[in-house]
Protein backbone atom coordinates (compact mmCIF):
# COMPACT_ATOMS: atom_id res chain seq x y z
CA UNK A 1 0.00 0.00 0.00
CA UNK A 2 1.37 3.20 -0.93
CA UNK A 3 0.96 6.50 1.07
CA UNK A 4 -0.92 8.96 -1.03
CA UNK A 5 1.49 12.52 -1.65
CA UNK A 6 1.31 14.92 0.63
CA UNK A 7 0.53 18.17 -0.33
CA UNK A 8 3.12 20.08 -1.60
CA UNK A 9 3.56 23.56 0.56
CA UNK A 10 4.92 25.67 -2.02
CA UNK A 11 2.30 25.12 -4.49
CA UNK A 12 -0.04 27.88 -5.43
CA UNK A 13 -3.56 26.69 -4.63
CA UNK A 14 -2.65 24.96 -1.86
CA UNK A 15 -2.31 28.14 0.45
CA UNK A 16 -4.51 29.73 2.67
CA UNK A 17 -4.54 32.73 4.47
CA UNK A 18 -5.19 32.51 8.21
CA UNK A 19 -5.25 36.31 8.76
CA UNK A 20 -7.99 36.52 6.46
CA UNK A 21 -9.95 33.87 7.46
CA UNK A 22 -9.61 35.19 11.15
CA UNK A 23 -10.46 38.60 10.05
CA UNK A 24 -13.37 36.85 8.14
CA UNK A 25 -14.81 35.38 10.75
CA UNK A 26 -15.13 38.90 12.88
CA UNK A 27 -13.68 36.00 16.09
CA UNK A 28 -11.08 38.94 16.97
CA UNK A 29 -14.06 41.18 18.04
CA UNK A 30 -15.85 38.67 20.58
CA UNK A 31 -12.33 37.64 21.60
CA UNK A 32 -11.85 40.89 22.93
CA UNK A 33 -15.18 41.47 24.00
CA UNK A 34 -14.63 38.44 26.05
CA UNK A 35 -11.00 39.98 27.29
CA UNK A 36 -12.98 43.46 28.14
CA UNK A 37 -16.26 42.49 29.97
CA UNK A 38 -15.03 39.64 31.92
CA UNK A 39 -12.65 40.48 34.77
CA UNK A 40 -9.78 37.75 35.92
CA UNK A 41 -10.41 34.35 34.36
CA UNK A 42 -7.23 34.72 32.83
CA UNK A 43 -6.93 30.68 32.48
CA UNK A 44 -10.47 30.52 31.14
CA UNK A 45 -9.88 33.48 27.90
CA UNK A 46 -6.45 31.23 27.21
CA UNK A 47 -8.02 28.35 26.98
CA UNK A 48 -10.64 29.94 24.27
CA UNK A 49 -8.48 31.44 22.70
CA UNK A 50 -6.78 28.40 22.38
CA UNK A 51 -9.87 26.91 21.15
CA UNK A 52 -10.63 29.34 19.07
CA UNK A 53 -6.77 29.16 17.06
CA UNK A 54 -7.86 25.28 17.14
CA UNK A 55 -11.19 25.88 15.11
CA UNK A 56 -9.47 28.29 12.77
CA UNK A 57 -7.05 25.84 11.74
CA UNK A 58 -9.58 23.19 11.18
CA UNK A 59 -11.20 25.77 8.59
CA UNK A 60 -8.20 26.17 6.91
CA UNK A 61 -7.34 22.61 6.81
CA UNK A 62 -10.70 21.61 5.59
CA UNK A 63 -10.41 24.40 3.19
CA UNK A 64 -7.07 22.50 1.60
CA UNK A 65 -9.23 19.06 1.65
CA UNK A 66 -7.29 18.00 4.64
CA UNK A 67 -10.33 16.11 6.25
CA UNK A 68 -9.73 15.66 10.14
CA UNK A 69 -13.04 15.05 11.00
CA UNK A 70 -14.50 17.83 12.84
CA UNK A 71 -13.21 18.05 15.97
CA UNK A 72 -15.59 17.26 19.27
CA UNK A 73 -16.60 20.72 20.61
CA UNK A 74 -18.45 19.55 23.71
CA UNK A 75 -17.34 20.90 26.79
CA UNK A 76 -17.50 20.66 30.63
CA UNK A 77 -17.22 23.91 32.66
CA UNK A 78 -16.18 23.53 36.01
CA UNK A 79 -16.07 26.20 39.24
CA UNK A 80 -17.70 27.33 42.13
CA UNK A 81 -21.15 29.28 42.03
CA UNK A 82 -20.82 33.11 40.18
CA UNK A 83 -17.88 32.56 38.43
CA UNK A 84 -18.95 33.17 35.11
CA UNK A 85 -19.74 29.73 33.65
CA UNK A 86 -23.24 30.80 32.30
CA UNK A 87 -21.98 34.13 30.97
CA UNK A 88 -18.47 32.39 29.30
CA UNK A 89 -20.96 29.67 28.10
CA UNK A 90 -22.99 32.65 25.95
CA UNK A 91 -19.77 33.90 24.80
CA UNK A 92 -18.77 30.28 23.76
CA UNK A 93 -21.86 29.81 21.48
CA UNK A 94 -20.87 33.07 19.90
CA UNK A 95 -17.64 32.07 18.93
CA UNK A 96 -18.93 28.68 17.50
CA UNK A 97 -21.31 30.52 15.61
CA UNK A 98 -19.11 32.67 13.84
CA UNK A 99 -16.64 30.01 13.03
CA UNK A 100 -19.43 27.99 11.61
CA UNK A 101 -19.27 25.26 14.12
CA UNK A 102 -22.65 26.01 14.79
CA UNK A 103 -25.47 27.38 12.69
CA UNK A 104 -27.60 29.48 14.97
CA UNK A 105 -25.46 30.08 17.98
CA UNK A 106 -28.25 30.30 20.73
CA UNK A 107 -27.69 29.11 23.91
CA UNK A 108 -30.36 26.85 25.79
CA UNK A 109 -29.38 26.77 29.31
CA UNK A 110 -31.21 23.62 31.55
CA UNK A 111 -31.12 22.11 34.87
CA UNK A 112 -31.86 18.27 35.39
CA UNK A 113 -35.31 19.22 35.40
CA UNK A 114 -35.58 19.99 32.28
CA UNK A 115 -34.72 17.02 31.13
CA UNK A 116 -35.67 14.13 33.16
CA UNK A 117 -38.95 13.09 33.29
CA UNK A 118 -41.55 12.29 36.57
CA UNK A 119 -42.85 8.44 35.30
CA UNK A 120 -41.88 6.13 33.01
CA UNK A 121 -41.73 7.28 29.25
CA UNK A 122 -41.50 10.70 30.25
CA UNK A 123 -38.00 11.25 30.00
CA UNK A 124 -37.29 10.58 26.52
CA UNK A 125 -39.58 12.98 25.15
CA UNK A 126 -38.84 15.44 27.35
CA UNK A 127 -35.36 15.38 26.86
CA UNK A 128 -35.00 14.79 22.99
CA UNK A 129 -37.48 17.90 23.15
CA UNK A 130 -34.72 19.98 24.76
CA UNK A 131 -32.08 18.57 22.49
CA UNK A 132 -34.06 19.61 19.51
CA UNK A 133 -34.75 23.15 20.72
CA UNK A 134 -30.98 23.52 21.26
CA UNK A 135 -29.88 22.17 17.98
CA UNK A 136 -27.98 24.77 15.99
CA UNK A 137 -26.50 26.30 18.94
CA UNK A 138 -25.26 25.09 22.54
CA UNK A 139 -27.05 23.43 25.34
CA UNK A 140 -25.75 24.54 28.88
CA UNK A 141 -26.59 21.65 31.27
CA UNK A 142 -26.01 23.23 34.94
CA UNK A 143 -25.16 21.39 37.76
CA UNK A 144 -25.16 18.12 35.31
CA UNK A 145 -24.09 15.95 38.27
CA UNK A 146 -27.84 16.00 39.49
CA UNK A 147 -28.78 13.83 36.29
CA UNK A 148 -26.74 10.68 37.79
CA UNK A 149 -28.24 9.94 41.17
CA UNK A 150 -26.31 6.79 42.01
CA UNK A 151 -28.32 6.37 45.19
CA UNK A 152 -31.28 5.11 42.71
CA UNK A 153 -30.75 3.29 40.36
CA UNK A 154 -34.24 3.68 39.12
CA UNK A 155 -33.67 6.92 38.79
CA UNK A 156 -34.63 8.50 34.99
CA UNK A 157 -31.39 10.59 34.95
CA UNK A 158 -29.40 7.60 33.56
CA UNK A 159 -32.23 7.71 30.70
CA UNK A 160 -31.59 11.68 30.01
CA UNK A 161 -27.79 10.77 30.23
CA UNK A 162 -27.98 7.96 27.33
CA UNK A 163 -29.80 10.03 25.03
CA UNK A 164 -27.80 12.97 25.60
CA UNK A 165 -24.53 10.82 24.95
CA UNK A 166 -26.23 9.30 21.26
CA UNK A 167 -26.98 12.67 20.29
CA UNK A 168 -23.33 14.00 21.18
CA UNK A 169 -21.68 11.55 19.51
CA UNK A 170 -23.70 11.45 16.23
CA UNK A 171 -25.07 14.79 15.48
CA UNK A 172 -21.65 16.70 16.39
CA UNK A 173 -22.91 19.04 13.83
CA UNK A 174 -25.87 20.18 14.99
CA UNK A 175 -25.37 21.09 18.39
CA UNK A 176 -22.16 21.32 21.48
CA UNK A 177 -23.19 20.40 24.71
CA UNK A 178 -21.54 22.38 27.72
CA UNK A 179 -21.99 20.46 31.08
CA UNK A 180 -21.63 23.11 34.18
CA UNK A 181 -21.12 22.71 38.26
CA UNK A 182 -18.90 22.36 40.79
CA UNK A 183 -15.77 21.05 40.28
CA UNK A 184 -15.60 17.93 42.78
CA UNK A 185 -19.01 16.92 41.82
CA UNK A 186 -18.22 17.07 38.53
CA UNK A 187 -15.30 15.01 38.74
CA UNK A 188 -17.46 12.11 40.39
CA UNK A 189 -19.97 12.44 37.75
CA UNK A 190 -17.83 12.06 35.16
CA UNK A 191 -15.88 8.92 37.16
CA UNK A 192 -19.44 7.01 37.14
CA UNK A 193 -20.04 7.98 33.38
CA UNK A 194 -16.85 7.11 31.64
CA UNK A 195 -18.87 7.47 28.47
CA UNK A 196 -19.41 11.15 29.01
CA UNK A 197 -16.06 12.40 30.23
CA UNK A 198 -14.66 10.70 26.84
CA UNK A 199 -16.59 12.53 24.67
CA UNK A 200 -15.80 15.80 25.94
CA UNK A 201 -12.67 16.82 25.17
CA UNK A 202 -12.40 20.45 26.68
CA UNK A 203 -12.26 21.26 30.52
CA UNK A 204 -12.56 24.42 31.32
CA UNK A 205 -11.98 25.03 34.82
CA UNK A 206 -13.19 28.85 36.69
CA UNK A 207 -11.00 29.85 39.29
CA UNK A 208 -12.55 32.11 42.16
CA UNK A 209 -12.12 35.35 41.78
CA UNK A 210 -9.90 37.65 44.07
CA UNK A 211 -10.65 40.15 46.03
CA UNK A 212 -9.47 43.05 43.73
CA UNK A 213 -11.57 41.15 41.11
CA UNK A 214 -14.34 40.88 42.75
CA UNK A 215 -14.19 44.76 43.73
CA UNK A 216 -13.98 45.50 39.62
CA UNK A 217 -16.99 43.30 38.89
CA UNK A 218 -18.85 45.34 41.93
CA UNK A 219 -17.68 48.59 40.21
CA UNK A 220 -18.52 47.46 36.58
CA UNK A 221 -22.53 46.47 37.65
CA UNK A 222 -22.68 49.66 39.92
CA UNK A 223 -21.32 51.12 36.68
CA UNK A 224 -24.37 48.81 34.53
CA UNK A 225 -26.91 50.04 37.10
CA UNK A 226 -26.52 53.61 36.63
CA UNK A 227 -25.19 53.93 40.37
CA UNK A 228 -22.24 55.76 41.66
CA UNK A 229 -20.29 54.79 44.60
CA UNK A 230 -19.32 57.27 47.43
CA UNK A 231 -15.93 57.09 48.82
CA UNK A 232 -17.15 56.21 52.04
CA UNK A 233 -19.54 53.36 50.30
CA UNK A 234 -16.50 52.28 47.91
CA UNK A 235 -14.18 51.92 51.39
CA UNK A 236 -17.05 50.24 53.10
CA UNK A 237 -17.23 47.65 49.84
CA UNK A 238 -13.23 46.68 50.17
CA UNK A 239 -14.03 46.10 53.73
CA UNK A 240 -16.76 43.89 52.81
CA UNK A 241 -15.36 41.87 50.48
CA UNK A 242 -13.05 39.92 52.27
CA UNK A 243 -15.47 39.65 55.20
CA UNK A 244 -18.59 38.32 52.86
CA UNK A 245 -15.88 35.74 51.36
CA UNK A 246 -15.09 33.84 54.46
CA UNK A 247 -18.86 33.74 54.88
CA UNK A 248 -21.22 30.86 53.98
CA UNK A 249 -22.95 30.65 50.88
CA UNK A 250 -20.23 33.13 49.10
CA UNK A 251 -21.16 32.89 45.71
CA UNK A 252 -18.20 35.47 43.73
CA UNK A 253 -19.83 38.01 41.55
CA UNK A 254 -23.70 36.77 42.29
CA UNK A 255 -22.72 37.39 45.85
CA UNK A 256 -21.67 41.32 44.54
CA UNK A 257 -24.82 41.51 42.70
CA UNK A 258 -26.63 40.44 45.69
CA UNK A 259 -24.61 43.31 48.19
CA UNK A 260 -25.79 46.02 45.85
CA UNK A 261 -29.43 44.79 45.20
CA UNK A 262 -29.33 45.21 48.91
CA UNK A 263 -27.42 48.29 49.21
CA UNK A 264 -29.48 49.60 46.60
CA UNK A 265 -32.44 48.78 48.90
CA UNK A 266 -31.00 50.53 52.25
CA UNK A 267 -30.42 53.64 49.84
CA UNK A 268 -33.83 53.81 48.89
CA UNK A 269 -34.65 53.39 52.81
CA UNK A 270 -32.15 56.33 53.42
CA UNK A 271 -33.57 58.19 50.77
CA UNK A 272 -37.20 58.13 52.14
CA UNK A 273 -36.86 58.95 55.61
CA UNK A 274 -35.31 62.10 54.55
CA UNK A 275 -38.53 63.64 54.41
CA UNK A 276 -39.75 67.05 52.97
CA UNK A 277 -36.36 67.07 51.28
CA UNK A 278 -36.31 67.26 47.42
CA UNK A 279 -33.81 64.66 46.04
CA UNK A 280 -31.28 65.73 43.28
CA UNK A 281 -30.03 63.29 40.39
CA UNK A 282 -26.77 62.73 42.89
CA UNK A 283 -28.68 61.40 45.77
CA UNK A 284 -30.72 58.64 43.84
CA UNK A 285 -27.68 57.70 42.38
CA UNK A 286 -25.38 57.83 45.27
CA UNK A 287 -24.78 54.61 47.12
CA UNK A 288 -23.26 55.78 50.56
CA UNK A 289 -20.89 53.70 52.94
CA UNK A 290 -23.73 53.20 55.46
CA UNK A 291 -26.05 51.34 53.01
CA UNK A 292 -23.08 48.79 53.16
CA UNK A 293 -22.35 49.10 56.81
CA UNK A 294 -25.92 48.08 57.75
CA UNK A 295 -25.18 44.65 56.58
CA UNK A 296 -25.08 41.83 58.41
CA UNK A 297 -21.93 40.74 57.39
CA UNK A 298 -20.28 43.90 59.14
CA UNK A 299 -22.05 42.58 62.60
CA UNK B 1 -53.09 9.12 -9.21
CA UNK B 2 -50.76 11.71 -7.43
CA UNK B 3 -52.06 13.39 -4.66
CA UNK B 4 -51.94 16.58 -5.11
CA UNK B 5 -52.75 18.96 -1.39
CA UNK B 6 -50.82 21.74 0.14
CA UNK B 7 -47.99 23.64 -1.16
CA UNK B 8 -45.73 22.87 -3.77
CA UNK B 9 -48.07 19.45 -4.50
CA UNK B 10 -47.88 20.20 -8.14
CA UNK B 11 -43.56 20.40 -8.35
CA UNK B 12 -41.98 17.04 -8.30
CA UNK B 13 -41.53 15.65 -4.82
CA UNK B 14 -38.66 17.94 -2.75
CA UNK B 15 -35.61 16.42 -1.61
CA UNK B 16 -34.54 16.07 1.64
CA UNK B 17 -32.29 19.61 1.48
CA UNK B 18 -35.29 21.08 -0.06
CA UNK B 19 -37.32 19.78 2.86
CA UNK B 20 -34.79 21.24 5.37
CA UNK B 21 -34.76 24.55 3.75
CA UNK B 22 -38.74 25.08 3.96
CA UNK B 23 -38.28 24.07 7.61
CA UNK B 24 -35.78 26.85 8.10
CA UNK B 25 -37.93 29.46 6.38
CA UNK B 26 -40.72 28.40 8.76
CA UNK B 27 -39.02 28.66 11.67
CA UNK B 28 -37.01 31.87 10.78
CA UNK B 29 -41.17 33.31 10.46
CA UNK B 30 -41.25 32.09 13.97
CA UNK B 31 -43.63 29.40 13.12
CA UNK B 32 -43.93 26.13 14.73
CA UNK B 33 -43.06 23.13 13.54
CA UNK B 34 -45.75 19.71 13.22
CA UNK B 35 -45.53 16.43 11.21
CA UNK B 36 -48.71 14.80 10.70
CA UNK B 37 -48.89 11.38 8.41
CA UNK B 38 -51.79 9.40 7.47
CA UNK B 39 -53.11 6.41 5.16
CA UNK B 40 -56.39 8.00 4.01
CA UNK B 41 -55.53 10.69 0.99
CA UNK B 42 -58.99 11.73 1.37
CA UNK B 43 -58.87 15.53 0.37
CA UNK B 44 -61.11 15.94 3.33
CA UNK B 45 -59.66 14.40 5.79
CA UNK B 46 -58.10 17.41 7.31
CA UNK B 47 -56.92 15.68 10.72
CA UNK B 48 -53.80 13.24 10.02
CA UNK B 49 -52.28 11.71 13.03
CA UNK B 50 -49.86 13.58 14.97
CA UNK B 51 -46.18 12.48 14.75
CA UNK B 52 -45.30 13.58 18.19
CA UNK B 53 -46.22 16.99 19.48
CA UNK B 54 -46.06 20.10 17.62
CA UNK B 55 -42.38 21.36 17.82
CA UNK B 56 -42.53 25.39 19.12
CA UNK B 57 -38.97 27.48 19.84
CA UNK B 58 -36.75 25.29 17.58
CA UNK B 59 -34.07 27.69 15.94
CA UNK B 60 -32.53 25.10 13.66
CA UNK B 61 -34.46 22.93 11.29
CA UNK B 62 -31.96 19.59 12.64
CA UNK B 63 -34.51 19.05 14.89
CA UNK B 64 -37.41 18.73 13.10
CA UNK B 65 -35.85 16.97 9.82
CA UNK B 66 -35.01 14.51 12.51
CA UNK B 67 -38.22 13.92 13.37
CA UNK B 68 -39.81 14.04 9.56
CA UNK B 69 -37.05 10.72 9.20
CA UNK B 70 -37.72 9.28 12.31
CA UNK B 71 -41.74 8.95 10.96
CA UNK B 72 -40.58 8.15 7.46
CA UNK B 73 -38.83 5.26 8.98
CA UNK B 74 -42.14 4.17 11.16
CA UNK B 75 -44.63 4.93 8.58
CA UNK B 76 -42.56 5.02 4.98
CA UNK B 77 -45.44 4.00 3.27
CA UNK B 78 -47.76 6.53 4.49
CA UNK B 79 -48.25 9.87 3.58
CA UNK B 80 -46.43 12.39 5.58
CA UNK B 81 -46.52 16.25 5.49
CA UNK B 82 -45.53 19.27 8.11
CA UNK B 83 -47.50 21.98 8.83
CA UNK B 84 -45.89 25.78 10.03
CA UNK B 85 -47.99 27.37 12.48
CA UNK B 86 -47.94 30.81 12.99
CA UNK B 87 -49.44 31.70 16.28
CA UNK B 88 -49.17 35.69 15.46
CA UNK B 89 -52.99 36.28 15.97
CA UNK B 90 -53.14 34.51 18.93
CA UNK B 91 -54.00 31.21 17.72
CA UNK B 92 -51.96 28.56 16.08
CA UNK B 93 -53.06 28.77 12.08
CA UNK B 94 -51.40 27.00 9.58
CA UNK B 95 -49.36 28.92 7.20
CA UNK B 96 -47.59 26.20 5.41
CA UNK B 97 -48.22 22.76 4.71
CA UNK B 98 -46.22 20.25 2.01
CA UNK B 99 -46.30 16.92 1.99
CA UNK B 100 -43.03 15.37 2.61
CA UNK B 101 -43.41 11.23 1.87
CA UNK B 102 -45.84 9.13 0.20
CA UNK B 103 -46.60 5.60 -0.77
CA UNK B 104 -45.05 4.25 -3.73
CA UNK B 105 -48.20 3.61 -5.50
CA UNK B 106 -50.83 5.79 -5.30
CA UNK B 107 -54.29 4.35 -6.76
CA UNK B 108 -56.69 7.20 -6.41
CA UNK B 109 -60.01 8.06 -6.30
CA UNK B 110 -63.25 6.45 -7.29
CA UNK B 111 -65.76 8.74 -8.78
CA UNK B 112 -69.18 7.55 -7.25
CA UNK B 113 -72.27 8.88 -8.79
CA UNK B 114 -75.46 8.61 -7.24
CA UNK B 115 -78.81 9.26 -8.58
CA UNK B 116 -81.29 11.05 -6.31
CA UNK B 117 -84.63 12.49 -6.59
CA UNK B 118 -85.40 13.96 -9.99
CA UNK B 119 -82.29 12.02 -11.78
CA UNK B 120 -80.20 14.39 -10.30
CA UNK B 121 -76.68 13.00 -9.32
CA UNK B 122 -74.67 13.62 -6.39
CA UNK B 123 -71.27 13.04 -6.92
CA UNK B 124 -68.87 11.86 -4.31
CA UNK B 125 -65.00 10.49 -4.31
CA UNK B 126 -63.53 7.31 -2.97
CA UNK B 127 -60.40 6.48 -2.45
CA UNK B 128 -58.98 2.74 -3.29
CA UNK B 129 -56.40 2.32 -0.91
CA UNK B 130 -58.90 3.08 2.02
CA UNK B 131 -61.53 0.90 0.59
CA UNK B 132 -59.41 -2.35 0.03
CA UNK B 133 -57.76 -2.67 3.87
CA UNK B 134 -58.25 -1.07 7.03
CA UNK B 135 -55.95 1.70 8.74
CA UNK B 136 -52.42 0.87 8.70
CA UNK B 137 -52.97 -1.96 6.01
CA UNK B 138 -53.87 0.14 3.40
CA UNK B 139 -50.40 0.58 1.42
CA UNK B 140 -48.81 -2.75 2.46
Amino acid sequence: MTNAPLPVASDPIERVDLNALLADSHITEVLDELDGELVGLRPVKARIRETAALLLVERARKSLGLAGGSPSLHMSFTGNPGTGKTTVALRMAQILHRLGYVRKGHLVAVTRDDLVGQYIGHTAPKTKEILKKAMGGVLFIDEAYYLYRPENERDYGQEAIEILLQVMENQRDDLVVILAGYKERMQTFFRSNPGLSSRIAHHLDFPDYSPGELLEIALRMVHQMQYTLSDSALGALRDYIPLRMNQPHFANARSMRNALDRARLRQANRLFALEGRELTRGDLMTIEGEDFRASRVFQ
Amino acid sequence: MRITQGTFSFLPDLTDAEIRAQIEYALDQGWAIGVEYTDDPHPRNFYWEMWGNPMFDLRDAAGAMGEVLACRKAHGNAYIRVNAFDSSRGFETTRLSFIVNRPAEEPGFLLKRHEVAGRQIQYTIESYAAARAPEGRRYE
